[in-house]
C-alpha cells in the first residue's frame, strides 16, 4: 500500500462490478436514494432531469433475434483521479469554487453542496453523466421525511449532487474506529449501500490499493475493463464481463482499431 | 423639451418619437425582465435544460456577447497602445459597445447560475486551476474598465459639463484612459482565451478538447484572436445599423475602411490557425480518444450537427469574410462589406455555439444517443432582453452624448457650411483646457 503524505495509509476506494452477475433489479438504485436522501418528482418519465446518482444502463449487441444479448450495467460516479492519480478528475478540475474535491487519503471526489453555487461547469465536463442538477427544490411525499437518513444533507434547488461512494459511511467507520483506538477500518467496515442491496453480489466494493480487498484482485481479471479509459479519466469503477461485445462498449474505437482490440480483449 | 440635454450642433428626432422607440424597446426588455424575475423566484425549472445540457442558450449567449463585445478591447488596443489615430472617431461607440455586450454577459450569468445568492462563491472559494474562475474575475475588472471608460462620454453631456467638478473629472479622466485601454486590453486577452479555454480543457469531451502549450489549450488563443477579428466587424456592424436607423452618415469611410481592414487581416489569419486547428484535432485528438472526425457530423437520430454547421462557421462566417475584406474592393464596396462584416459575426456566433452546445450534443459514452435540446420561452426572452437593452442605452447615448465626434461635420445643420462646421471642430479641439472627448484627445 501506498503512504500518503501524513503518514496516513493511502486508499483507492473503488468497486468491481460483475456484469455477467447484474440482473438489472434496480435495488442498488433504490438503496442509494434511500440511503441518500437522493430526492424525486411525482413524474418521473424524464430521465434526463431526474437524479439517480446510480442508474443501471440497459446495453444490448445491436443484433437482431435470435442474437440479441442484453447487459445491464450499474453506473456510479466513476471518481476518476486523473491522470498520474493527482486528482486531476475532469469535474474537480473545473469547479470555479472548489464545490467538488477529490479526497487524497481515500479517492473520493466530494461535493460540497453548501458550496455549490450551480454553475454546472462540472456536468458539462463529465462524460459520465454522474453529475445531477437540483432544477427544483426536493418535496418529499407525507411523511417519508421521516425516513431521511439522518446522516446525509439534503440537497436545495440550485446545487450539483452526485454519488459519493456513501461517504458518510466512510466517516462513521472511521470514528468507530478513533474510540477503539484503531487507524485503519476493516473492509466490512465501509461498504457502499448498493454494494450491500446487490442481490447478485455483482457489486464489490474495498480498497483498491490493499491486497485485503476483494476488489483488489477482481480489478486484475482479463475481463475486467474501465469506461472510457481513453480520455484518461483513471477511474475507480471497475467492470467484468466475459462478453466480448460488452468489454468493447466500455470504450470508443476507430474500426480498425476495433477489429484489433476485439482480438485482444476477446 | 429635452433639447438642453442633446450635444450641440446636431439633430435629433423629436421626444415624442424617441419615447415611443423606447418604449418598444422597453415592452420587449420587460417581457426578459418578467421571464428573468421568473427564473430568480421558481428556479432554472422554468428553462429547457437537463442533466445532459448543463450549459445551453445563455453560455452560449454569454460567450457569444463577449466575443462581439471584443471590439472595445482591440479597437482600445489598436487606439491607445499601437496609437492608430484615425479610429479615436469610433473608439467611443467600440466602448459603448462593449459595455452593453460586457453588462449584459455579467447580468446573463447572474441568471444562469442555480444560487444567484451564492454568485459570490466564485471569488471566496476561488479554484485558481479552473477556467471559469479566471473568466470571472476577468471579465468582471474589465466591466469595471469599461464603466470607467464610458464614464468620461457621459460626463460629457452638455449639462453635465457645465458643472466644473463633472468638467474637471472627466477632463482628467481623459488623460489617464491610456492606462485604462492598456489594462483593459491586458484583461481581455485573458478572459477571452479563458472563455476558449472552457470547452478546450475539457477532456473527457472529445469534441471541446484541444491541446496546446502549457496549462492553455489552442482554443484558448483562438477565441482571443477570433474576439480581436470578429468584434470590430461587431462594431462596424451597429455603426452602420445605427447610420440606417439615424439617416445619417456617423463615421467617416476611411476609419470604418481602416478598422474593416485591420478585422480583416487578424480574421484571415485567424481563419487560417482554425483551419491548423481544426485538422490537427481532426487527424490527431479525437483518433485518439477514439472518434472519427465523422462521428462529430453526422445525420444520426437526435442529431441537429452535420457538416453545414462546419461550413456555416468556416467558410460562410470566416474565409468569406476574410477574403472580402482584405481585398480594397469588399471595404469600399458598401453591400460587399454589409455582407462581410455581418458574416464575420455569424462566423463568430457559430463557433461559440459549437463549442457550448455541439460539445453537449455528442454521446461520449457508446451507449448514448445524442442529446437535444430547444430552449424555453424564457430562455429566449432573457436572451433578447439584452438587445431590447443595448437598444435603449445606444438610442439615449446617441440621443445626449457626443458619441460620434464626426457626426456634426458629416450632417452640418440647415444653414451652416460643412467647411464652418469643420473649421469650429477644429478651433474646439485646439483649445487647452476644455471639451476635450476621447476623440479629440490627441494621443
Amino acid at each position: 500500500m501506498e503512504k500518503g503524505h501524513n503518514n496516513t495509509t493511502t486508499k483507492r476506494y473503488g468497486m468491481v462490478i460483475d456484469l455477467d452477475k447484474c440482473t438489472g433489479c434496480g435495488s442498488c438504485m433504490v438503496a442509494c436514494m434511500q440511503e441518500n436522501n437522493v430526492p424525486f418528482k411525482k413524474d418521473e418519465t424524464d430521465k434526463i432531469k431526474s437524479i439517480t446518482w446510480l442508474r443501471v444502463y440497459k446495453l444490448n449487441n445491436g443484433k437482431p433475434y435470435p442474437d440479441t444479448e442484453i447487459c445491464y450495467l450499474p453506473r456510479p460516479c466513476q471518481h476518476c483521479s486523473g491522470v498520474g492519480d493527482h486528482g486531476h478528475s475532469p469535474c474537480v478540475s473545473v469547479c470555479p469554487a472548489t464545490a467538488t474535491d477529490y479526497g487524497m487519503d481515500t479517492g473520493i471526489v466530494s461535493q460540497i453542496y453548501t458550496r455549490c453555487f450551480g454553475c454546472r461547469y462540472c456536468m458539462a465536463a463529465c462524460p459520465y453523466h454522474v453529475r445531477y442538477f437540483n432544477w427544483w427544490d426536493p418535496v418529499w411525499p407525507k411523511g417519508m421525511e421521516k425516513s431521511l437518513s439522518p446522516n446525509v444533507s439534503v440537497r436545495m434547488r440550485g446545487v450539483v449532487e452526485k454519488c459519493s461512494f456513501c461517504f458518510h459511511r466512510y466517516q462513521l467507520a472511521m470514528d468507530r474506529a478513533f474510540f477503539e483506538g484503531r487507524k485503519e477500518i476493516e473492509e466490512h467496515e465501509y461498504q457502499t449501500a448498493c454494494t450491500q442491496a446487490c442481490p447478485s453480489k455483482s457489486i464489490t466494493f474495498g480498497d483498491l490499493n490493499n491486497p485485503k480487498h476483494a476488489v483488489y484482485e477482481l480489478k486484475q481479471s482479463p475481463n475486467a475493463f474501465r469506461l472510457l479509459e481513453r480520455l484518461h479519466t483513471n477511474t475507480k469503477v471497475y467492470y467484468v464481463s466475459s462478453k466480448e461485445w460488452v468489454r468493447m462498449a466500455g470504450d470508443n474505437y476507430l474500426k480498425d482499431e476495433h477489429k484489433e482490440m476485439a482480438r485482444a480483449k476477446g | 423639451m429635452d433639447s438642453e440635454l442633446i450635444p450641440e450642433g446636431v439633430q435629433r428626432c423629436s421626444l415624442g418619437k424617441f419615447i415611443l422607440w423606447i418604449s418598444a424597446c422597453g415592452l420587449v426588455l420587460a417581457i426578459g425582465v418578467y421571464a428573468m424575475i421568473l427564473c430568480w423566484l421558481k428556479g432554472l425549472n422554468q428553462t429547457n435544460m437537463n442533466d445532459a445540457y448543463g450549459f445551453a442558450l445563455w453560455i452560449w449567449a454569454d460567450l457569444a456577447i463577449i466575443a462581439l463585445g471584443g471590439g472595445a478591447f482591440f479597437t482600445g488596443f489598436l487606439r491607445y497602445i499601437i496609437g492608430i489615430k484615425e479610429l479615436k472617431n469610433i473608439i467611443n461607440y467600440a466602448v459603448l459597445i462593449g459595455f452593453i455586450c460586457y453588462s449584459s454577459a455579467l447580468l446573463i450569468l447572474a441568471i444562469d447560475i442555480g444560487q444567484p445568492l451564492r454568485g459570490w462563491f466564485i471569488f471566496w472559494h476561488a479554484n485558481v486551476h479552473s477556467m471559469l474562475t479566471e473568466v470571472a474575475f476577468c471579465l468582471s475588472c474589465y466591466f469595471a474598465v469599461l464603466t470607467i471608460e464610458y464614464i468620461p462620454l457621459v460626463l460629457e453631456n452638455r449639462k453635465i459639463d457645465k458643472i466644473p467638478f463633472f468638467h474637471n473629472l472627466g477632463h482628467n479622466m481623459h488623460e489617464v484612459m491610456a492606462v485604462f485601454a492598456a489594462t483593459g486590453a491586458f484583461l481581455s486577452f485573458f478572459h477571452q482565451g479563458s472563455l476558449g479555454g472552457v470547452a478546450g480543457v475539457l477532456f473527457g469531451r472529445p469534441f471541446g478538447f484541444r491541446e496546446g502549450v502549457l496549462i492553455w489549450p489552442w482554443t484558448f488563443f483562438l477565441f482571443t484572436w477570433s474576439a480581436a477579428a470578429c468584434g470590430p466587424c461587431f462594431t462596424i456592424l451597429i455603426t452602420k445599423i445605427t447610420e440606417v436607423a439615424t439617416g445619417k452618415k456617423l463615421v467617416k469611410d476611411n476609419v470604418i475602411e481602416l478598422l474593416a481592414k485591420i478585422a480583416g487581416w487578424m480574421l484571415l489569419t485567424y481563419i487560417i490557425a482554425k483551419l491548423i486547428d481544426t485538422w490537427y484535432w481532426a487527424a490527431h485528438t479525437a483518433p485518439a480518444m477514439g472518434f472519427t472526425f465523422s462521428q462529430f457530423y453526422t445525420s444520426d437520430p437526435g442529431s441537429w450537427y452535420g457538416y453545414w454547421i462546419l461550413f456555416l462557421e468556416v467558410v460562410l462566417g470566416g474565409i468569406v469574410p476574410a477574403l472580402i475584406l482584405v481585398t480594397r474592393f469588399g471595404r469600399t464596396n458598401k453591400l460587399a462589406l454589409w455582407i462581410a462584416i455581418t458574416l464575420a459575426c455569424v462566423g463568430v456566433c457559430t463557433n461559440r455555439w459549437v463549442m457550448v452546445l455541439q460539445v453537449l450534443a455528442i454521446p461520449v459514452m457508446t451507449f448514448d444517443g445524442w442529446f437535444t435540446y430547444f430552449p424555453s420561452w424564457q430562455e429566449i426572452a432573457t436572451t433578447i432582453l439584452p438587445v431590447a437593452y443595448g437598444a435603449i442605452l445606444i438610442s439615449l447615448s446617441y440621443r445626449y452624448l457626443p458619441v460620434f465626434p464626426q457626426e456634426r461635420e458629416l450632417n452640418p445643420l440647415p444653414g451652416q457650411e460643412a467647411e464652418t462646421v469643420e473649421e469650429q471642430i477644429e478651433e474646439e479641439q485646439e483649445e487647452p483646457v476644455g471639451k476635450l472627448s476621447p476623440a479629440a484627445e490627441t494621443a
